[in-house]
């Protein structure tokens, strides 16, 4: 049976490839300690000697469009371009080509549409930042296959916080029950309180600091209990017009297990939003199945 | 009203580079254009096969061709979509890092929770 190597959750900031690499007056003056933080992240996927990496983000109206609007799709493909033409325009980013693992694709759409979830998917997906972002700052060799996993937090109208909870703990189940002999991480982003294009957006902090602090507690103490009480389809319009972004956290949560607390936390109060760090090793906890 | 092809606009315009800088330029005749020979066209469909119902409202065509930012918003664009093509259409005449996204949130400033409904 496959191991799980770590379970990771993460923002995933589109302006750091930018800032780690500017020099001189370019370069902004966070940029040392941010780069300092993704570091030490790094490392905590680099010591889990994964093979392969599940990566869960969303797509931003970048191949998915609101005339066909999957809620959640796997990728299922040998090779995945990576980044568009608006995020290099915007952000600078590099274009980006990963493979695709397909034998473990087959096998999450295959047993999860068994299980009770009707994935959609995709035989030829570019990936966009939501994935490639965590890949600069977690694997910037972009060395080893990836299968992308995409969820709606994006256009109304969207799951149900709680159906981005049982997603995680399927795909967590079915990575224990993979048959193949390698170390997976699954390494899912999205974002605490954000606003894109709203009268908040690009504050001083994030637009709701206090809703970051608790989110950040969920997370790191694996209180899903206190997140779905609390967080709710209309609740998330609230903290910030981008903060349904958050439900990819809550199925990083239940990845990693309810009252898991994460072996790993870190943040970092960057202007406009918070990031966040958390890595799991459920090996060394001995949960694995 | 149409929500979804405002948002169509939008996604289409900030896709493609040529159209970026045509929308920036022209944007009225730019908008006129595009409502009468795209706007019916599905994305992933042949150009023939094209839909026969989408059209703007007057205050929505109005909206787009006077790169009004906040009536879209007010009208329920995705702010999503709108921002990300209203940076590449603004932000260079800016000075200052962030000088445009600060600019545009101050002009939504007067606009409280709840929020217009993006649904489409």
């Amino acid at each position: 049976m496959a191991t799980i190597a770590a379970v990771i959750a993460s923002t995933h900031h589109p302006f750091y490839y930018r800032a780690s690499t500017s020099t001189g007056a370019d370069r902004p003056p966070f940029a040392d300690e941010w780069v300092a933080k993704i570091k030490a992240f790094r490392d905590t996927l680099t010591r889990a000697r994964p093979d392969v990496l599940v990566m869960v983000g969303s797509d931003h109206f970048h191949q998915l469009w609101l005339d066909n609007m999957p809620q959640f799709l796997i990728g299922k493909a040998p090779v995945y371009d990576g980044n568009f033409y608006n995020e290099e325009r915007e952000f600078g980013l590099p274009r980006m080509r990963l493979a695709g693992h397909e034998e473990l694709s087959e096998y999450l759409l295959r047993q999860g549409i068994d299980a009770g979830f009707d994935l959609a998917f995709s035989n030829e997906l570019r990936i966009d930042h939501s994935v490639t972002c965590p890949l600069i700052t977690l694997r910037p060799a972009a060395d080893l296959p990836i299968v992308p996993i995409y969820t709606n937090i994006f256009a109304p109208p969207m799951p149900q916080p709680k159906r981005f909870v049982e997603l995680g703990k399927m795909i967590r189940r079915l990575v224990e029950s993979w048959p193949g002999q390698e170390r997976v991480a699954i390494i899912g982003t999205g974002h605490l309180s954000l606003e894109l294009g709203g009268p908040r957006q690009f504050g001083p902090h994030g637009p709701d600091p206090q809703f970051d602090r608790k989110a950040v507690g969920w997370i790191a103490s694996g209180d899903l209990g206190s997140a779905l009480a609390e967080v709710s389809l209309d609740s998330l319009w609230l903290p910030g017009n981008a903060t349904h972004g958050f439900m990819d956290f809550m199925l990083m949560m239940g990845v990693a297990g309810e009252n898991v607390k994460a072996d790993y936390s870190d943040s970092l109060d960057l202007f406009h939003t918070m990031e966040a760090y958390f890595t799991w090793y459920p090996e060394a906890r001995g949960e694995a199945q | 009203m149409s929500k979804y092809l405002l948002n169509k606009f939008l996604y289409t315009i900030d896709r493609d580079p040529e159209l970026v800088e045509r929308y920036r330029a022209d944007p009225r005749g730019t908008v006129s254009w595009w409502e009468g020979a795209r706007a019916n066209v599905i994305l992933n469909v042949p150009a023939a096969e094209r839909s026969t119902w989408l059209a703007f409202d007057d205050t929505e065509r109005e909206a787009l061709a006077s790169h009004d930012y906040v009536k879209l918003f007010e009208l329920g664009a995705h702010p999503f979509l709108t921002l990300t093509l209203f940076i590449a259409l603004f932000e260079r005449d800016y000075a200052e890092p962030l000088g445009f996204q600060r600019e545009y949130a101050a002009r939504l400033g007067h606009f409280s929770l709840p929020y217009p409904d993006i649904a489409t």
